[in-house]
């Protein structure tokens, strides 16, 4: 194909990504279980590259587990999403940013909706006003934190302190994408590369050094599925599908999982623990599993933070092996430290799975 | 017109889930809960498309519409720009509207979700809570959780969070204020009522099934829901 016409069809595959002056409105799953992923993504944008991001103190969860476990009404929904919408319009800022997949495909899904029923978003605006006595301009740009990563890779690239690169043959790392299904799937045309071509990771990995590894279950859903996850008596639902994609990718050995959606790392890195106790298989090297990380823990190695202040300790599956993959020294004696120093004890250590 | 398929239609995301469904079987190609559960979302587009009243109360009361994992891989898809998962959140709300809900295993689980997503959401302002999620509910965490659960509040400090403290940052509590709005907000847009009909229809059916439930989190048909499965 000629480069022109390559260009002019890739072009479809894009978006628009804001700039500068993002109203950062946080995830509910990275919150509890991947805090550091959000406090490294504030650093890389104000510290790293001089970027102003506003958090509003009075934003609460958008509601999307609650509406994708059919507990929360649309119409409840849609007025939460509106009363965010408010906090950003009252602090003066037009590039929402949210830090989690399921809220990018809900604010997206409403924003959609209102365009298509004009109706609905009066209705809405009226309960907001009714309400809270809040009124709200729709955002200039909605972008999902991943994707303000993705436009600044390559100036994360022009910083980096390690490459994707293994350090001692000189070979790219291989890694495995997963971006999450309400990236994309829902509304293609609101992802980089659409639903499918997905490069939003694949584009940070390229720049960082490493080498992408394409597998037969790349697209499969990771298994939350809200409900199918919540209630005990139907996880069964959820190991299934982590399994499926574990099985498809590890023939091609890949160092690394990276993940975009909030729930994605949580469920690729603690069924991995769940199915070597339940079937004693592990996926990894020599015992272990394969390490899972999200887009900011990707970006802060690359950038030489402190592997213990991006929050690699609290992921079940060991990220040692990727470690000494790049050549990042760490100091396993502060991996259990408190902020003071404190030693808060070691995690028991599962014999079905070996860990660091 | 049926007058179950006259309320779905009501629904925005049955109109824009469901326009006209060739029952060509793509959503069940790709779809993970059609490769787990007996479940073929192929079939429910075309249950509903019939308008049906019977066959549309069956569906409402039936497991099938709880199978689901809302992934919407049907959405990108469908040949016919058709969302089977907006469909089946339709079904499902409208089955918590009429009380339908009650009548199936899957769906008496609502009754979990809602003492613990929901009632996280209204009266924390999150739908996870750190503090509800210990490994005895879910135990796939595996022991780096008990580790966090014990020491959560100097790990939380590690990571840079502001737990429970005030102003902006991670797990920040919410001021009392915003949450008055939440519950304002609650009460206007159909989720306080529906709240209380999922207690209601659960103590009804605790009762019937001679399981005790009670106000607490932790109780037998708490229990009896969270963990029953009769693979049926």
């Amino acid at each position: 194909m000629l480069q022109e016409g390559k260009k002019a069809l890739w072009k479809e595959y894009q978006k628009e990504i804001a700039d500068d002056r993002y109203f950062y409105v946080r995830s509910c799953v990275r919150q509890n279980f991947f805090p550091a992923s959000e406090t490294t993504f504030l650093r890389i944008l104000t510290e790293e590259l001089g970027k102003s991001v506003y958090e509003h103190p009075h934003h609460t969860s958008c509601s999307g587990v609650g509406y994708h476990s059919d507990v929360i009404p649309f119409e409840t929904t849609m007025t939460m999403v509106a009363r965010q919408f408010a906090l950003m319009t009252e602090s003066g800022f037009m590039n929402f940013v949210p830090s989690c997949i399921t809220s990018f495909g809900l604010y997206t899904e409403v924003l959609e909706t209102w365009h298509h029923f004009p109706e609905v978003e009066a209705r809405i605006r009226e309960t907001l006003r009714k309400a809270t006595g809040r009124e709200f301009e729709k955002p200039a740009n909605l972008a999902h934190a991943s994707d303000i990563i993705y436009k600044l890779r390559n100036e994360i690239a022009d910083r980096a302190k390690y490459k994707l690169v293994n350090h001692n043959t000189g070979q790219p790392l291989r890694g495995v994408e997963h971006i999450g299904c309400h990236y994309a799937k829902m509304f293609p045309h609101k992802g980089v590369g659409g639903a499918e071509y997905p490069y939003v990771l694949v584009g940070m990995i390229e720049s960082w050094g490493g080498e992408v590894v394409d597998y037969p279950e790349r697209r499969h859903c990771c298994g939350f599925g809200f409900r199918q996850y919540l209630v005990k008596a139907n996880r069964g639902y959820s190991v299934a599908s982590s399994k499926k994609k574990f099985e498809s990718m590890a023939p091609y050995k890949p160092d690394f999982i990276l993940t975009n959606c909030p729930g994605c790392p949580y469920f690729l890195d603690r069924w991995q623990y769940a199915i070597a106790e339940m079937e004693g298989t592990t996926y990894g090297e020599d015992g272990m599993g394969i390490p899972v990380l999200t887009y900011e823990e990707l970006a802060g190695l690359v950038l030489g933070y402190d592997p213990w202040d991006l929050g690699l300790q609290v992921h079940q599956v060991s990220v040692e092996p990727l470690l000494d993959k790049m050549g990042i020294p760490y100091n396993s004696s502060k991996k259990y430290l408190g902020k003071n120093g404190k030693f808060l004890g070691v995690p028991f250590k599962p014999a079905a799975i070996k860990v660091c | 017109m049926s007058r179950l398929f006259e309320k779905l239609q009501k629904d925005v995301r049955l109109q824009e889930g469901l326009k006209s469904c060739i029952n060509c079987g793509t959503c069940t190609a790709i779809c993970p809960a059609a490769e787990f559960y007996d479940y073929d979302p192929r079939v429910i587009a075309e249950k509903v498309q019939s308008k049906n009243d019977t066959v549309i109360e069956d569906l409402l009361k039936s497991e099938t519409i709880w199978y689901c994992g809302e992934c919407m891989s049907c959405k990108t898809r469908c040949p016919r720009g058709n969302t089977p998962g907006l469909i089946i959140m339709a079904l499902r709300s409208l089955s918590q509207d009429l009380g339908y809900f009650i009548e199936s295993e899957k769906g008496r689980q609502q009754l979990f979700v809602k003492r613990t997503v929901g009632d996280w959401l209204l009266n924390h302002g999150y739908c996870l809570y750190l503090e509800g999620m210990g490994t005895d509910l879910f135990p796939e965490q595996g022991p780096i959780w008990d580790w966090w659960q014990e020491n959560y509040r100097d790990v939380m400090d590690r990571m840079g969070a502001n737990y429970q403290g005030e102003g902006p940052g991670i797990l920040r509590k919410i001021p009392d204020e915003t949450m008055a709005e939440v519950r304002k907000i609650f009460d206007m847009t159909g989720a306080t009522e529906r709240f209380e009909k999922i207690e209601e229809l659960s103590m009804q059916k605790s009762k019937e099934l001679n399981i005790e439930m009670t106000q607490e989190l932790h109780n037998d048909y708490m229990h009896h829901v969270f963990t029953h499965n009769s693979h049926e």
